[in-house]
């Protein structure tokens, strides 16, 4: 029975850091529009982050992996998971990412412009490195989130730990043991990297403090 | 046109399922809420192995994934010959949830209050309790508020997850609704829209409380 969970964590484990990367380098466009020159560009980034936020991920998964099969080529499971958690992950981590842009202090971006870096150097060697420092404890906690909020995979018949204990509980009647492991598995990952966020956020507040 | 009215017509079936949504949530949240408080109280107790108890209980309600919570109640419990009813269910699992979230809300908010509170009462000779009663939990209450009512549409939205032990809340009446029209897309929308109108406006009362409490702050 272990083993068969264990097979599925490599699924959820996969969901998870699969949605994440491309959450992370998604929200930034949703951080970017957020912060747009453009009111346009800024009143439909927010109204697409409200509404994202604000319907049950379950919906989301749904609709695509149900409704979008009417429109076009039916998704296989683990790419509509894919699909929806990349979406909803991008608009939480750039949320995050936001929270660090406006607790950078602004003498960085005046002291940038002084010695005449352009806007995309100012981005990439300024902004970016000192944000990403001091969002990386939210991230990993969101990151926690995401593999907890992955097994609702199970539900379109993505294969992995929580659908396995569903399996388990079908063939044998052993429904307390499997998925008792299988909440003690998410226990097991989510606080080692609970605890590691705390620290290391600690240790950016202090630095913070400083300066 | 025609489109349009039957999504309507979609969107009024799929909210017949409001109601047990609404129940399940408002059923968790009496009964997680205080439950909250307690634990957050206790983490506090003089016992170490009672802290620890408490500890350990929050961790797995938080930490724990609320749909594996649900499956072990309805799904786990008949291993032990325990047949609970759905709701039952899923009324367990919400609330241990809840709780394990508030709890640290509440934690965090009794932790903000001034320390010169705490002082002051103490200066007045106020007891223990009465300080805690009449001087740290009201202030410690006004701090909570914002999170706790943010917490309370969270689980708002989660009550999707009841689908999957047939409780016949907006979810289900959706799936229902899709395999027998298989017009899925305007379908979940319509399940979408339906959660929406609820947490949308919600989500603008927390936000603006926030600010209207924040503004009194110190």
């Amino acid at each position: 029975m272990f083993l068969i969970i264990l097979q599925g964590l490599a699924w959820t484990i996969a969901i998870t850091i699969v949605s994440f990367s491309f959450g992370a380098v998604l929200g930034i466009f949703i951080v970017a529009g957020r912060l747009s020159r453009f009111a346009l560009i800024r009143a439909i980034s927010r109204i697409a982050i409200e509404l994202i936020r604000n319907v049950p991920p379950l919906v989301w998964l749904f609709i695509v992996y149900f409704g979008v099969a009417e429109l076009g080529p039916k998704l296989s499971p683990f790419a509509a998971a894919i699909v929806t958690f990349s979406v909803i992950a991008s608009v939480y981590l750039g949320e995050i990412y936001r929270g660090g842009y406006a607790s950078l202090p602004k003498g960085q971006l005046e002291a940038a412009k002084s010695i005449g870096l352009n806007r995309a150097n100012i981005a990439l060697r300024i902004v970016i490195p000192q944000v990403f420092r001091t969002v990386s404890p939210s991230m990993v906690t969101y990151a926690i989130g995401l593999m907890k909020d992955s097994a609702l995979a199970s539900t379109i018949g993505v294969v992995e730990m929580t659908f396995r204990a569903n399996q388990i509980t079908q063939t044998t009647g052993q429904g307390l043991t499997a998925f008792t492991i299988v909440g003690l598995i998410y226990l097991l990952i989510s606080l080692p990297l609970g605890a590691w966020a705390r620290h290391v956020d600690q240790r950016v507040r202090e630095r913070y403090v400083v300066i | 046109m025609q489109f349009f009215t039957t999504w309507l017509e979609y969107f009024r079936e799929v909210s017949g399922g409001l109601g047990s949504a609404v129940q399940l949530a408002i059923i968790s949240l009496t009964l997680g809420y205080p439950l909250a408080l307690f634990l957050a109280i206790l983490l506090d107790h003089k016992n170490r192995y009672l802290r620890w108890l408490t500890i350990i209980f929050v961790e797995l309600g938080r930490g724990i994934p609320l749909l594996v919570l649900l499956y072990i109640f309805y799904q786990g419990l008949p291993q032990i010959d325990v047949v609970p009813s759905a709701l039952t269910a899923a009324v367990i699992a919400f609330t241990w949830s809840t709780a394990g979230y508030a709890t640290e809300i509440i934690r965090a908010s009794i932790n903000s209050v001034p320390p010169g509170q705490i002082e002051g009462a103490n200066s007045i000779g106020l007891s223990p309790r009465d300080r805690f009663r009449f001087v740290v939990l009201p202030q410690a209450a006004r701090i909570a508020l914002p999170p706790l009512m943010g917490l309370a549409i969270v689980m708002f939205q989660l009550t999707s997850l009841a689908y999957v032990i047939a409780i016949s809340e907006v979810m289900q009446a959706a799936y229902f609704l899709g395999t027998k029209t298989f017009d899925y897309l305007p379908v979940f929308v319509a399940a979408a829209a339906v959660y929406a109108v609820i947490t949308i406006p919600a989500a603008i009362l927390v936000a603006s409380l926030e600010k209207r409490i924040s503004r009194f702050a110190t």
